[in-house]
């Protein structure tokens, strides 16, 4: 092919290229720059050959990478000309160089309408490609209706009628109300009439991006799609022209097939049947062929049909097809299916009830995981945590680890998450989930977040058959010459609580053990090093009579951070020290641990018995129950997600403990933060994982952090046990606290405790409930039942009946966020004690701003899409009077706690705020939200807030949820803990020693 | 919907880019620099996807050339392989046996090509022929013009065409 007759542009394409290196080619380019700048100033009448030119040879440029920062008039200058060859020119070069934020588009929206609304159908062909492809907001509004009017006018040929319809599907996606519904579903209906086969295809996308955003619209189309289908897939009635390699147009049968999908159902029989009448034939009729794009092409069909399949939730004879289908799939050698293959049996997982057949080919998912293809092993990955169960965690889980050691580094979070989580979810004893959790930390440290191991203390601290069996492990580790500062804090806990039960083992005597923690006390950061020093002193505790070599040797260290400079270590060392001295009475200070709330360890026990069912742990459709698992599950008693908020509810429990063993050591109390131990083998007040940190941990700087932390919950079960039932906490406060955190009391009286733990990922939740029955009889007729509102989806798994007496029982609950909304679920929650029916009604804190996810943009990301964002209902204004008057301080911790991120600075007016999110729903997906709110430092009590998003109905809903949190007085606000108010209805009798310790604090 | 359409050769030049997406140029600097990075350094038997940045870059090497087409994550990936495919097929014809230099010294025809099939990232025609009349008519009309501005005479009958 000839070069296309401009030899300026040629000759200086040909000059780049010979270009030895990225410096000549530089100097080439800013050259050439130069050469246009000058050209394009001076000499007023370039003619249009040259400007063309000249233009080209920009784009050029730009698509090597280089900053064109002018000539852009020029290039929209040409759209205006008036002969074909430059005006083609000026709208190509156009919609490369900008994008649809630019400002100079505006210049040229009025030459492009008359281009569209003119008699020439090249021109409106043009005009319609540019529009088509980087048209804007502006664009939308200004020219919807007349692209419309090309679409629908009878004169108007094919050629232009496509772009026409692609034009105005970018337009709807713009601003989807262009295209006004009333109007357009019965026009809509006619496009799919259409014969011609580069039209309908071209119009069936628009028709998919419309039912995608409302398809209550658009049923009168339904039973053209089918027919769509019939004509392609059936009778195959297509000009030759339209099929590729020999398959009738396979983007307009996918197309098809996609836009049926977003149909919750088809209720004819007639149109059902012929439907499934294709689908049958897809199904049965795809084979693999040797030509590579004929392969491709029949399954790109293919497995659009499997996923319309799915999506009908058709008989079981077809689905048990397609698993068939994709089990075949997932074993071929060409990559692309087996790709496809697990994909699809992922999305599968989630549709129906298809585990065990799945199950089948577990073997063949594995050896995919060792794939040498990152993509596949991407979805190996993502379908072995989907198929998990009890059944076959152990393989799995163990696999992953694995794994582990030789997966990039980009896949390790998630697959280190991932191993986690399924290791505590379907964990068939504890000595496994020791070894998982030990190995994660081992060989993926950076990913496993404290929680993780601080849950591994807790287990081995409740069972003492893991005790030798964890310290054992935690002293292998330690042979090991570099180990993770994760392995080492743990390693330092476990072996300072059970080294002794290994003393009589080589190797293992006190001084050996010491030798080898404190062999890498150098290399630690400084919070390990307040557990290590606590190892000391315990692994000193347990080596009654003292060695005196030993003992000398940690009263230096003792004695060395006795000055350190971290508060911490400093108050540590000193104590540690002093107590060291007290001799045989340091035993009883340091003396082990005491378990885990004694309610837990009942369940452990029981878990074995028939009543295993009362925890469900399974999340995913309630399918897995075996009792080993229970057994985790049921120690697995708190979030330790921080440890405020664990700190938090240990100090909940606290009360309807000591009502039994009315023995709290007050003292010690105050003097040493939670350190209450009298009878360190009863055990009930250190209810939590924490206490490895809070016995240890001054009293003073973590002591009112942690307070400070957890607001009004610490204090809250302040409670009076002789009142007919009624909460013992304010209800209402304990909702907005749960608001802005993810764990806590959701509910209690002196009978139950509610706890709440939630996980918040993308749209979806996944929370437990824990009702804890606090008396020595059980608990009869427990209900709970959710009025959901229509946004939420929820699946609580089933709930006892009876709650055993001091026992916990867990309800894992997922939660699915459809859309945008600000409505509350609300549980229904009662049960039978005695005679007495109680019956509550509690707010779930699943609301909005659960579904944030916080990002934080910089000024030149959030200024474009802010303009973006228009006009209403995009766009939303509002002035809210009344606000509670805060500083803009406090205001923006409020939105910060909200995860609306507050972005100082970007805001020129210093009084202002503006926030941004990501709110996750199945409707919307990921949606970014922009805020910004502009105070009146002379009034704070009003002010004007301006809400953005994609989506109206969030724009809306985000605005009404942020006016509330405004006006309304969310006692969650932290300062208000030093004041927290005692329930005046329930006088505080000071004998209670719950009441006595919410005053110590 | 396709967000963007690059062409990068082997040695990581980029050929034609085209964005249906609002990208800023430091935004497509990076994208072409991280997915030029990811893809160019993948196997020839491996399959043609790669995840990115919670999308799809559905890819296809061709000589020299890589072309590839980003995609929403639940989009159909054959699909859009094949649209790469087609759009080759048609280059191929029009050029007679397309090669990378073709493609480098009439960029924009391959420009023009790609507009003709893509549109608002979705494909416009799927007929090789309906796509290759439209190009040449342009071609004509291109090359009338030509011929008028070196003859003066016919200027206003071939305007409106």
């Amino acid at each position: 092919m000839a070069l296309s007759g401009m030899r300026g542009l040629s000759v200086f394409i040909s000059e780049i290229r010979n270009c030895q290196n990225k410096e000549q080619e530089r100097l080439r380019v800013d050259k050439e720059l130069g050469n246009i700048r000058n050209r394009f100033k001076n000499e007023k009448g370039l003619a249009p050959y040259e400007k063309k030119k000249y233009v080209w040879k920009m784009l050029y440029i730009f698509m090597l990478g280089y900053d064109v920062d002018f000539g852009h008039m020029e290039a929209v200058s040409l759209i205006s000309a008036p002969k074909y060859p430059e005006k083609q020119v000026g709208y190509l070069v156009t919609s490369c160089l900008l994008n649809e934020n630019h400002d100079f588009l505006r210049l040229a929206i009025n030459t492009v309408r008359n281009d569209i609304i003119g008699r020439n159908e090249t021109f409106q062909c043009l005009a319609l490609t540019l529009v088509g492809n980087i048209g804007g907001r502006e664009f939308a509004e200004s020219l919807a209706p007349d692209v419309q009017k090309l679409l629908i006018s009878s004169s108007c040929r094919p050629l232009v009628k496509k772009k026409a319809a692609l034009c105005l599907l970018r337009l709807f996606r713009k601003n989807p109300d262009v295209v006004n519904v009333d109007g357009w579903s019965n026009r809509m209906a006619q496009l799919l009439d259409e014969r011609n086969l580069g039209v309908l295809t071209s119009s069936m996308s628009l028709f998919v991006s419309l039912v995608s955003n409302n398809h209550e619209a658009y049923w009168s189309c339904l039973p053209k799609c089918v027919k769509v289908l019939e004509r392609l897939a059936r009778n195959q009635d297509v000009p030759q022209e339209y099929t590729y390699y020999g398959i009738p147009s396979p983007w307009l049968q996918v197309k098809t097939m996609r836009a049926l999908q977003y149909f919750p159902t088809i209720e004819d029989p007639n149109t059902r049947r012929a439907l499934f009448e294709v689908l049958q034939r897809v199904l049965m009729g795809t084979d693999v062929v040797k030509n590579v794009n004929k392969n491709n092409a029949s399954h790109a069909v293919l497995f659009e049909a499997l996923a319309l399949v799915m999506h009908l939730d058709a008989e079981k004879e077809m689905m048990s097809q397609c698993v068939a289908l994709l089990g075949k799939f997932i074993a071929v050698r060409e990559p692309n299916i087996r790709y496809l293959g697990l994909e699809n049996m992922t999305r599968m997982l989630m549709v129906t009830d298809v585990q065990e057949i799945i199950k089948r080919h577990q073997a063949q998912i594995i050896t995919s995981l060792k794939d040498p293809d990152i993509s596949i092993r991407r979805r190996a990955l993502d379908l072995l945590y989907a198929m998990c169960d009890v059944s076959n965690a152990k393989d799995i889980v163990e696999e992953l680890l694995q794994y582990l050691g030789t997966a990039e580094f980009t896949m390790r979070e998630e697959l280190a998450l991932k191993a986690a989580i399924l290791a505590e979810k379907f964990a068939p004893d504890l000595s496994w989930y020791m070894d998982v959790i030990l190995q994660l930390i081992d060989k993926a440290g950076d990913f496993v977040s404290d929680d993780i191991w601080f849950r591994v203390v807790q287990f081995v601290t409740n069972n003492e058959d893991l005790q030798p069996y964890a310290a054992l492990k935690a002293r292998e580790y330690l042979d090991k010459p570099a180990i993770h500062e994760t392995m080492m804090k743990v390693s330092a806990y476990l072996l300072g609580e059970y080294s002794h039960l290994l003393a009589r083992r080589p190797g293992c005597s006190p001084k050996e053990i010491f030798g080898i923690i404190h062999e890498k006390l150098p290399t630690v950061s400084t919070p390990t090093v307040s557990i290590l020093l606590s190892s000391y002193a315990k692994i000193l505790m347990h080596s009654q009579p003292p060695d005196p070599e030993l003992q000398n040797q940690i009263w230096a260290i003792f004695n060395k951070y006795e000055t350190s400079i971290d508060a911490e270590i400093q108050q540590r060392a000193v104590e540690y020290f002093a107590l060291s001295k007290k001799g045989a009475a340091l035993i009883d200070i340091l003396a082990e641990m005491p378990k885990f709330p004694e309610r837990e360890s009942s369940l452990i026990k029981r878990a074995g018995d028939t009543e295993a069912d009362t925890a469900e742990l399974s999340a995913i459709k309630s399918r897995a129950q075996q009792q080993a698992s229970n057994a985790l599950v049921v120690t697995d008693q708190q979030p330790a997600n921080h440890p405020p908020q664990v700190t938090q509810l240990a100090m909940v429990k606290i009360p309807s403990i000591n009502e039994e063993n009315n023995h709290v050591d007050q003292e010690v109390t105050q003097t040493n933060g939670s350190m209450g131990e009298g009878e360190p083998q009863n055990g009930d007040i250190l209810g939590d994982l924490l206490s490895p940190l809070a016995i240890e941990g001054p009293p003073g700087v973590s002591g009112t952090e942690t307070l400070s932390e957890d607001g009004a919950l610490a204090l809250a079960p302040v409670g009076e046990q002789e009142n007919a039932v009624k909460p013992i906490v304010d209800i209402a406060e304990i909702f907005h606290a749960l608001c802005i955190k993810d764990s806590g009391v959701l509910y209690e009286d002196p009978y139950v405790q509610i706890g709440i733990k939630a996980e918040w990922r993308g749209h979806q939740g996944r929370l437990v409930l824990f009702l804890g029955n606090k008396t020595t009889s059980s608990l009869d007729s427990v209900q709970a039942v959710f009025l959901s509102p229509s946004h939420l989806k929820l699946e609580l798994s089933s709930v006892p009946e009876v709650i055993p007496p001091r026992a916990q029982v867990q309800c894992p609950l997922e939660v699915v966020n459809l859309c945008p909304s600000r409505d509350v679920a609300v549980l229904d929650f009662s049960y039978k004690f005695g005679t007495n029916l109680v019956d509550n009604k509690l707010r779930l804190p699943a609301v909005l701003n659960k579904f944030f996810q916080p990002i934080t943009l910089s000024a030149e990301e959030f200024f474009p899409q802010w303009r973006s964002l228009a006009a209403p209902p995009l766009k939303l204004q509002e002035v809210v009077r009344g606000v509670r008057p805060m500083s803009l301080g406090e205001m923006a911790n409020l939105l910060n706690s909200l995860k609306l991120i507050v972005s100082p600075g970007l805001d020129p007016n210093a009084n202002n705020l503006v926030a941004s999110t990501t709110f996750y729903s199945e409707s919307t997906r990921s949606m970014l939200c922009l805020v910004r709110i502009e105070t009146d430092p002379a009034d704070r009590t009003q002010l004007r807030m301006t809400v953005a998003s994609g989506d109206p109905t969030l724009t809306f809903e985000l605005k009404e949820f942020i006016k509330e949190q405004l006006i309304s007085i969310p006692s969650a606000s932290r300062p208000a803990v030093h004041q927290q108010p005692q329930p005046t209805t329930q006088p505080i009798s000071l004998s209670d020693p719950g009441a006595l310790l919410a005053g110590l604090l | 919907m396709i967000h963007f359409v690059l062409l990068i050769s082997r040695q990581g030049k980029v050929r034609l880019t085209k964005w249906y997406s609002p990208y800023s140029q430091k935004e497509r600097s990076k994208v072409i620099r991280e997915l030029s990075g990811m893809i160019l350094s993948r196997g020839p038997k491996l399959c043609n996807f790669v995840e990115w940045r919670g999308f799809k870059v559905v890819y296809k090497r061709y000589a020299s050339l890589y072309f590839c087409m980003c995609i929403n994550q639940e989009d159909n990936e054959l699909e859009v392989l094949e649209i790469i495919h087609h759009y080759v097929e048609i280059l191929d014809r029009y050029f007679g046996s397309v090669c990378e230099l073709d493609l480098i010294f009439n960029f924009h025809k391959a420009y023009y090509i790609l507009d003709e099939v893509l549109i608002a990232g979705e494909l416009q025609e799927s007929s090789k022929k309906t796509v290759a009349r439209l190009v040449a008519t342009q071609d004509s009309l291109v090359e009338a013009a030509k011929e008028e501005a070196n003859s003066i005479s016919n200027i206003i009958a071939q305007a409106t065409k």
